[in-house]
Parts: structure tokens; C-alpha cells; sequence
């Protein structure tokens, strides 16, 4: 009888678990995030809070997205704090932005062209006058689709 | 088995090659991992999309009745003039809706005209109306935003009403051809009027 239960219990001791799976599940999460990140492109000079909204949409195909930052200088000490535009890495002119996209349409597909989006990221704090300036240089290099860029919340209740 | 292969081909296993290690595949496997974690940003770009109108050299002479237009003003103070009345933001929502539906076809609000869809017959719509929006220099980008928002949400809850009493299902669940038909009824026709140039 006794000698039966010893048995017993040596039969339940817990194996190790194999971990010769474990490479396979890494490299399927690797996959996952090496198809799905995308590398950030470019380095915030102006500082920017987003203002809030609730009826918000995604924007789909962000190749196809070309990006405007409007805010002041993080580093005040060096730029001033005067609320500036900035394309690609640097602060930028309103008279620049034609030249800006027509280089952004340069890299698109001739098939895509007609449906680049351009997405303000502005500060919420900023004057609309700065806004309406670049809005004009956007009509008048027909760039007419635009994205005001924002959080989600209600801009009711958040200020 | 090995030892049977170890038989035959023996003065050759000395010279191969022998498998390689491949228990530290884990570790690097782990290591580009988190290197992708750390990097990548999940975040989509969220916001209000909007179409700005053709630039023109000369813009045609607007023929619109005065009852079809809605003006929004934002001072430099940020505060709200709607069709001459101050307005606080948290009442634009429901004038703007009152403004687009015209539901007891007031004289004063936007004129309707019947169109015939398909599926549901005849409807009487403000095709015609306008929402002129127009800010100051000084305007704060939050406000500007929050109108913008409040617009979009009348014309959003007005369509969701439109498909739940004719579809029994809010707007963003209807096919695209349900959603056409809902957005002819109530069409977005918001208009960033042309900067004022004098006024600074």
C-alpha cells in the first residue's frame, strides 16, 4: 500500500516545460511589430497641445500625409517665443509651404497625388491669424484636403 | 541511429561542421523585440477633416438669400456671433441643428426643397443652406477647433436621427450607399469664408 503511494507521487512530479517553442513566439510578435511600427519622422521643435474634439476621424493611409506643426519653440532660449511653422526639421516661412509640397507630392505615386492630405498639428494656444496664413498657402498650392489635428475629448468640458 | 551513422561515414565526422547552437536565438529574438517595442508608436493621427475651396482669382458673386446663410463669427475675446446674437459655445450645437433642419419650415431659417430618394420617397431638405464661418486673427486655435467640432456634431446627430428613423441604425453602421442618401439630406456645406484682410 505504502509503497504504491510513493509510486504514485513520483508519476506526478512536474516535468519542465519545454521552452524550444519560445524562439517561434518571439519572432511572431517581432514580425508583428516590425511590419506594424512606423519610424517617427520627424523631431518636434515647437511644442504642441492639441486642442480637444469629439467628432473626430482617422486618417487612413498615412503615406499619404504630410505634416505642417504650428506652435512656439520648446527651446525658447535659442528660437525666441514667437509661435513658428515648422516643415520637415525646420522652422519654415509661409511662403515655403508651396515649395514644401510640391516636394511631398514629388514622393507620392502619380495615382495618389490627388489624395494627399495635409494635417495641421497646431497648438491650441496659437493665434488663428498664422493659421489662416498657411490655410491660403495651402489653397493656393491646391492642397485642399486638410486635417485639424486633434485629441479625443470634449472641448466643452477640458479648459 | 547515430552511432550507425558515425559507422559509416567515419573519418568524415571529424572534419564537418557541427550544428549550431541555437539557444541564443531567443535572446536576440528578444532583444530586436524590444527594440521595436520602444520604438514604435501606436497612436493614429486623429482629427476634423475638412476640403478648403479652389483658390480663384475672381470669385463668382454669391446669390444666396439671407435666410440660407448662418454666420458664425469668433471675435479676438473668442466669443461667438451667431446670425448677429452673442452665443455661448455650448448652445451653437443645437441652433446650428435648428438651423440645417429647419423642421417646422420657418421663414426665416434656410428654404427646403422636396427631392425623391431612393427607398424612401419624397424628402424635404435645406439643400441650399450655408454655414459662413469666420474668425479673427486673434482667435484662438481651441476655439476655432471647438466650433468647428460643434458644427460637425449637429450635422453628425442629425444624421444618425435621419438613419435610425428610416434604417433603425445609427449612421456609421449603414452601407455606403445608405450613408449617400443620408448625406444628401443633410449635405456639409460649411464655408471658411475668405480671410478678412483689413481687419487685423
Amino acid at each position: 500500500m505504502a509503497g504504491g503511494r510513493f509510486k504514485k507521487k513520483g508519476k506526478n512530479k512536474i516535468q519542465a516545460i519545454s521552452t524550444a517553442s519560445l524562439p517561434d513566439i518571439v519572432f511572431m510578435l517581432l514580425f508583428f511589430f516590425m511590419v506594424t511600427t512606423v519610424m517617427k519622422q520627424d523631431d518636434l521643435k515647437v511644442s504642441i497641445h492639441a486642442p480637444k474634439a469629439t467628432e473626430v476621424k482617422k486618417l487612413e493611409n498615412k503615406s499619404l500625409v504630410s505634416y505642417i506643426y504650428i506652435g512656439k519653440p520648446t527651446q525658447t532660449r535659442i528660437y525666441g517665443d514667437v509661435t513658428q511653422i515648422q516643415l520637415n526639421d525646420a522652422f519654415a516661412d509661409p511662403d515655403q509651404i508651396r515649395e514644401f509640397i510640391a516636394a511631398e507630392r514629388e514622393t507620392m505615386d502619380e495615382a495618389d497625388q490627388s489624395k494627399m492630405t495635409v494635417s495641421l498639428k497646431v497648438d491650441g494656444k496659437t493665434e488663428m491669424g498664422i493659421v489662416t496664413d498657411v490655410k491660403q498657402q495651402l489653397r493656393r498650392a491646391s492642397a485642399l484636403k486638410i486635417n485639424y489635428s486633434t485629441l479625443k475629448g470634449d472641448p466643452l468640458g477640458g479648459r | 541511429m547515430y552511432n550507425s551513422f558515425k559507422n559509416v561515414t567515419g573519418s568524415l565526422s571529424r572534419g564537418s561542421a557541427g550544428e549550431i547552437n541555437a539557444g541564443s536565438m531567443a535572446d536576440i529574438a528578444f532583444l530586436l523585440l524590444i527594440f521595436f517595442l520602444v520604438t514604435t508608436t501606436m497612436s493614429t493621427d486623429l482629427g476634423i477633416l475638412r476640403k478648403l475651396p479652389q483658390m480663384t482669382t475672381d470669385p463668382a458673386p454669391v446669390t444666396l438669400h439671407k435666410r440660407d446663410i448662418m454666420e458664425v463669427w469668433i471675435n479676438r475675446d473668442n466669443q461667438l456671433m451667431v446670425r448677429g446674437e452673442l452665443l455661448p459655445l455650448n448652445q451653437l450645437r443645437g441652433k446650428a441643428k435648428e438651423f440645417i433642419s429647419n423642421a417646422e419650415n420657418l421663414a426665416n431659417l434656410p428654404k427646403k426643397e422636396t427631392i425623391v430618394l431612393k427607398g424612401i420617397g419624397s424628402v424635404d431638405v435645406t439643400s441650399n443652406h450655408l454655414i459662413s464661418l469666420q474668425s479673427d486673427r486673434g482667435t484662438s486655435y481651441n476655439t476655432y477647433v471647438a466650433v468647428q467640432n460643434e458644427l460637425t456634431a449637429a450635422y453628425n446627430e442629425l444624421r444618425d436621427e435621419f438613419s435610425n428613423r428610416n434604417y433603425r441604425n445609427s449612421f456609421n453602421d449603414l452601407s455606403k450607399e445608405k450613408q449617400d442618401i443620408v448625406s444628401e439630406v443633410y449635405p456639409m456645406r460649411i464655408s471658411e469664408a475668405e480671410p478678412n484682410l483689413t481687419g487685423e
